[in-house]
C-alpha cells in the first residue's frame, strides 16, 4: 500500500513501489491530464509537481513520490494564470503535449516570475511538442508572468 | 496526397424529421446530447442538431489532429446558420457515407482537404437549417418567412417586434421539408468567416481533460502491447513465454500476425511481460538490410533511365549546347512521423458488434478492416473518433495496421482491449517517408538562363498495392512521388522528371506534406545553385523566371519585402529563400541561421508569406504556418530513420531529434489577401523550410547543403 498526496488529496493504492508515477496517475486514479510520450523523461508530456517541482512522472518510481506533494494538470485551478494565458493565446493544437506543457511553466514562473527568454529556453526545453506550439507558448509564459505582476492570483 | 478517387460528391442527408435513433442518435456515448432526447432536436441535415436548449450541435466528420477542424468547420455552419458562437458544441461524426469525403469517396481527413472539399457542404448545411428556423418561426407569427430575418441563433420579427430563440423553434422547424435551393450569404456579411475566432478544443486541452485515444477505458479493459518483428518482414520463428505468463498482471500472450500480443491488467505489466519473452525471429528477406547498401543501390539505379513523368522539349539537346552544366545528387532518409501521441485503439467487442475507439484519419477504412477481422457486418462496428495526438498522415493508413491489429488482439481474448504503442514500437514500427535519392541536371545559356532541366527521382511508391493505386499512378507513375518535382513552376523550355520506384518490404506512408517534403528541398536547393551559377540574385533568379505566374511572384515580393531581404545582414548571418505550391496553397519562406563551432547550425528567424486563396480563420492559419515551420526544421535539422542489421537504429527522442523549445527560430506569418479558391493549410507550412535553411547555409558558409539532415 502506497499513500500519495496528489492535488491536496489524499489516495492509497495498492502498487509495487518501482512502477513509475504515471501510470498510477493514469491508470490506478484515473489522473489522465499527463501523458504518456516516450517512457525515458526525452519529452516532458508526463511532467508534473513534486514538492513544487517539474518532474517527469514516467521515470519517477511511484516509491519515490511517497509523503510528498504531488500536482498535477488537474490540480492546477482554471483560472490559475498559465491556463488563462494558454487560453487566450489559444495554444494548443492537437493538445497532447500540453498538460506537460503547462505544469513545465506554472513551475518556471513559481521560481523565476519574470521569466528571460533563455530562462524559457532552458526550462522549457525538456517539453517537445510535435506540433510546433513553441511561439505560443513563449508569448503566453511572458503573458502569464505579467497578469501575475498585475496580480491575478495564482 | 491530391487524391482524386471514386468521385461520387454525396450531398448531405436530407431529412427533415425528428431523429430518434439511428445515424445520429446512439453512437457516441459519452457526448453531450448523443442520447436520450430524440424528441428534443431538430437535425435538418447530417451534420447540426438543435436542442430546445438553445445548444447548436455541429458533427464534424473530419479528425481534429491539432489543425483546428472541430473550430474552423463548425464556424463554416454557425456563419452561415446566424447561430449564437457560444452555443455552438462539437461532435465527432460517426462512420456514415453521409460524412463521407467529398472527393474520396471514403470518410477520412487528410491532404489538406478539410476545409476546401467541405465548404459547399457545410455552407448549404448552415443555411439550410437557418431557412427551416426563419420557415418555422414565420408559421407560428402567421407572417411571410421574408418579413423574418435570423440573427444570432434568434428568428425576429421586427415589424411586431416578436423573437424565438432557435430552440424554442425546435418541434416546428422539425416538421418541415428542407428545401432545395437556399440562399447563401454574401462574404460581406460574414461574422465569424475570416475572423480569427478562438477555438472550440483550447479549454479542454488546456484543463487536461481532452479525451486522446489513449485516455479511453472500457470496464473490464486489458491493456496489450505486441512484439513486433525487429525486422520488417521477419517471422516468429519460436518463442518461450513461460517467464512472461508467470508474471503478475500478465493475462493472456497471443500470436497474431503482427507478432505475440502480451495483454495484462495494465501498461507495466504489460511491457514487463513483453521484456520477458524470448522469442527467436526469422528476420526474412531483409535480414542484414542497411541504408549504406540502400544508398548505393538508389545511387546506381539514378544513373539508369526511368519512367518519364514530364518531357518538354528536347532536355539532352538543350543540355548540349548548354554554356553552362550544372549537376547535383540530393539525398533525404526515411523519416518517422513521430506523434506525440503513440499508435493505440480500444477495442470492445462483444457477441452482437463492437465499439472503437481510436484516434484515426482513416474512418471507413478502419472500421471495415476491423470488421473483416471480427467477422462482423461493418454497421456492427461503431467507430468512435478521439481527439488524435497528433496525425501527420500517420494515422490515415490504408492498412489500417494500429486499428487491424487491436482487433486481432480484441479476436483472440475476447475481452475489452486497449494496444499500446512504446515509443520505441512507434520509432521502428514503420510507415516512414521513403528516402529519396535525386539526380540533377540544367544547363544556363550565355546569359544565365537556364534552358534545360533534368531531375530523376529515386524512391519506394507509398501508393503501390494500397487502394488507391488505381487513382493515383498512371503510366507506372507515382504521382505522389513526383509531385512539386514534375510541376516546377519555372519557365524552362527542355525539362525532363523521370522515376525509379523501387520495391522493399520496408513500410512507407504519406508524411506531412507527401512528396512536397522532398521534391521542394531537391528543387529549391538546385534553383539556388543555379542563380549562384549565373551570378543572379536567387529572389530575382526566380521572379524572371516566373512571368506567366503573377500570384507566386507576388509571394516572392511580400516575403522579400517582410524579411528584409535587400538589406543587409549582421555580421555572421545568412539568408535563404524557397517557395513551393502544395495542396493548392503557395508559401515562400525566407530563413536567417547562423553557423558556428559552439552552435553549430542555428536557424534564427523564418518570415513566412502564404498566400492560401480565401481564408476561414487567420489565427489558425497562422498556427498551421508555424507548426509546419518546426515540423519541416525537425527533418531539416535531424530527422532520420536508418537501417543496420535489417534494423531501425533509432527508438526514441534522444535518438530520433525534434526541435525544441531551445532550437526555435523567431516565425513570423504574413497572410496574402486573396478571393481566389480555398488552398489547404495543414501541409504547404512544411516544404519550403528545408531548402530556405540550406540555401541560407550556403549563402554564410559557401558549402552546399544536397543531404539532410543538414550537418554543417
Amino acid at each position: 500500500m502506497i499513500l500519495l498526496h496528489i492535488n491536496g488529496k489524499t489516495h492509497i493504492v495498492d502498487v509495487s513501489p518501482d512502477i513509475p508515477l504515471l501510470w498510477v496517475l493514469r491508470e490506478h486514479l484515473g489522473l489522465l491530464g499527463a501523458k504518456y510520450g516516450c517512457g525515458i523523461a526525452q519529452c516532458g508530456a508526463c511532467t508534473v509537481h513534486i514538492d513544487g517541482k517539474a518532474r517527469r512522472s514516467c521515470r519517477t518510481p511511484v516509491g519515490d513520490a511517497l509523503g510528498k506533494e504531488i500536482t498535477t494538470i488537474e490540480g492546477i485551478p482554471d483560472d490559475h494564470p498559465v491556463k488563462m494565458a494558454w487560453i487566450d493565446d489559444d495554444v494548443p493544437q492537437c493538445g497532447y503535449c500540453q498538460p506537460g506543457q503547462i505544469m513545465a511553466a506554472t513551475a518556471l514562473l513559481k521560481e523565476k516570475p519574470e521569466p528571460t527568454d533563455e530562462d524559457i529556453d532552458i526550462a522549457m526545453a525538456g517539453n517537445l511538442c510535435r506540433c510546433g506550439t513553441y511561439q505560443r507558448i513563449r508569448r503566453s509564459i511572458h503573458r502569464a508572468s505579467k497578469m501575475m505582476a498585475e496580480g491575478v492570483k495564482s | 496526397m491530391n487524391m482524386i478517387i471514386n468521385i461520387s460528391r454525396r450531398e448531405f442527408i436530407k431529412t427533415g424529421s425528428l431523429i430518434g435513433g439511428g445515424l445520429i442518435l446512439g453512437v457516441i456515448p459519452g457526448f453531450n446530447g448523443a442520447s436520450g432526447q430524440s424528441s428534443q432536436n431538430f437535425a435538418p441535415n447530417a451534420f447540426i442538431r438543435v436542442g430546445t436548449d438553445d445548444i447548436v450541435t455541429v458533427i464534424v466528420n473530419k479528425s481534429e489532429m491539432g489543425q483546428g477542424v472541430y473550430t474552423s468547420l463548425p464556424m463554416v455552419v454557425a456563419d452561415e446558420m446566424e447561430a449564437d458562437w457560444s452555443k455552438i458544441r462539437i461532435e465527432p461524426a460517426p462512420v456514415d457515407p453521409a460524412y463521407n469525403h467529398t472527393i474520396w469517396g471514403i470518410q477520412g481527413t487528410g491532404g489538406s482537404t478539410s476545409t476546401w472539399t467541405t465548404w459547399d457542404q457545410l455552407r448549404r448545411a448552415g443555411a439550410t437549417a437557418r431557412v427551416m428556423l426563419v420557415k418555422a418561426a414565420a408559421g407560428i407569427w402567421g407572417v411571410s418567412p421574408i418579413a423574418c430575418r435570423a440573427e444570432n441563433g434568434f428568428v425576429f420579427h421586427d415589424e411586431t417586434k416578436r423573437q424565438f430563440s432557435y430552440g424554442s423553434l425546435v418541434e416546428k422547424a422539425a416538421q418541415l421539408s428542407p428545401p432545395q435551393d437556399v440562399p447563401l450569404k454574401e462574404p460581406k456579411d460574414y461574422k465569424l468567416i475570416g475572423k480569427p475566432v478562438k477555438r472550440l478544443d483550447t479549454p479542454s486541452k488546456v484543463k487536461g481533460s481532452a479525451v486522446f485515444g489513449i485516455d479511453v477505458k472500457v470496464p473490464g479493459m486489458l491493456t496489450a502491447v505486441v512484439a513486433r518483428t525487429p525486422v520488417f518482414g521477419g517471422r516468429v520463428k519460436s518463442i518461450s513465454d513461460e517467464k512472461a505468463r508467470a508474471m503478475q498482471g500478465v493475462k493472456f500472450i497471443e500470436r497474431i500476425p503482427s507478432g505475440i500480443a502480451v495483454i495484462a491488467d495494465n501498461f507495466w505489466s504489460a511491457v514487463s511481460g513483453r521484456n520477458a519473452l524470448d522469442i527467436k525471429w526469422d528476420e526474412g528477406p531483409l535480414a542484414g538490410f542497411s541504408s549504406m547498401k540502400q544508398r548505393k543501390q538508389y545511387a546506381a539505379l539514378s544513373k539508369k533511365t526511368g519512367a518519364v513523368a514530364r518531357k518538354d522539349g528536347d532536355p539532352g539537346a538543350a543540355l548540349a549546347k548548354a554554356v553552362k552544366k550544372l549537376k547535383a545528387e540530393y539525398e533525404v532518409p526515411y523519416l518517422a512521423h513521430a506523434t506525440m501521441e503513440p499508435m493505440n485503439a480500444v477495442v470492445d467487442l462483444r457477441e452482437d458488434g463492437c465499439d472503437i475507439w481510436t484516434g484515426t484519419q482513416f474512418q471507413s477504412a478502419d472500421r471495415n478492416s476491423a470488421a473483416e477481422i471480427l467477422g462482423l457486418k461493418p454497421e456492427q462496428v461503431n467507430l468512435h473518433t478521439t481527439f488524435l495526438g497528433g496525425g501527420f498522415g500517420r494515422r490515415a493508413n490504408p492498412y489500417s495496421d494500429f486499428v487491424s491489429e487491436a482487433a486481432h488482439v480484441a479476436k483472440a481474448v475476447r475481452k475489452p482491449v486497449k494496444v499500446m504503442w512504446t515509443r520505441e514500437d512507434d520509432t521502428r514500427g514503420g510507415y516512414f517517408r521513403p528516402m529519396w535519392y535525386d539526380r540533377i541536371e540544367a544547363g544556363l545559356d550565355g546569359n544565365g538562363n537556364p534552358t534545360a532541366w533534368r531531375h530523376r527521382i529515386v524512391g519506394q511508391s507509398i501508393i503501390k498495392g494500397t487502394p488507391f493505386e488505381k487513382a493515383l499512378i498512371e503510366d507506372g507513375i507515382d504521382e505522389t512521388s513526383v509531385e512539386g518535382a514534375k510541376n516546377i513552376p519555372y519557365d524552362i523550355p527542355n525539362v525532363l522528371v523521370e522515376l525509379h520506384s523501387p520495391e522493399y518490404p520496408i513500410p512507407v506512408l504519406w508524411w506531412r506534406s507527401v512528396g512536397h517534403s522532398h521534391t521542394a528541398f531537391v528543387v529549391e536547393s538546385f534553383m539556388d545553385e543555379l542563380a549562384h551559377a549565373a551570378g543572379r540574385d536567387p529572389l530575382e533568379f526566380r521572379r524572371e523566371l516566373l512571368n506567366k505566374d503573377p500570384r507566386r511572384r507576388a509571394l516572392l515580393e511580400l516575403v522579400a519585402q517582410k524579411a528584409g531581404w535587400r538589406d543587409p545582414l549582421p555580421e555572421g548571418r545568412g539568408r535563404g529563400i524557397a517557395i513551393h505550391k502544395s495542396f493548392g496553397s503557395y508559401v515562400a519562406q525566407v530563413a536567417e541561421v547562423s553557423v558556428n563551432k559552439k552552435d553549430g547550425l542555428r536557424v534564427h528567424k523564418v518570415v513566412c508569406a502564404v498566400d492560401c486563396g480565401k481564408i476561414v480563420n487567420p489565427s489558425i492559419i497562422e498556427a498551421q504556418m508555424e507548426s509546419g515551420v518546426v515540423f519541416g526544421l525537425s527533418a531539416a535539422l535531424f530527422g532520420e530513420i536508418t537501417f543496420k542489421k535489417g534494423r531501425v537504429e533509432q527508438g526514441n527522442f534522444n535518438d530520433y531529434k525534434l526541435v525544441r523549445m531551445n532550437h526555435m527560430p523567431l516565425i513570423e506569418v504574413h497572410i496574402m489577401p486573396s478571393e481566389e479558391k480555398h488552398g489547404g493549410i495543414g501541409e504547404p507550412g512544411v516544404p519550403p523550410v528545408a531548402p530556405a535553411v540550406a540555401n541560407a547555409v550556403f549563402a554564410l558558409t559557401g558549402n552546399r547543403v544536397r543531404r539532410l539532415p543538414i550537418r554543417v
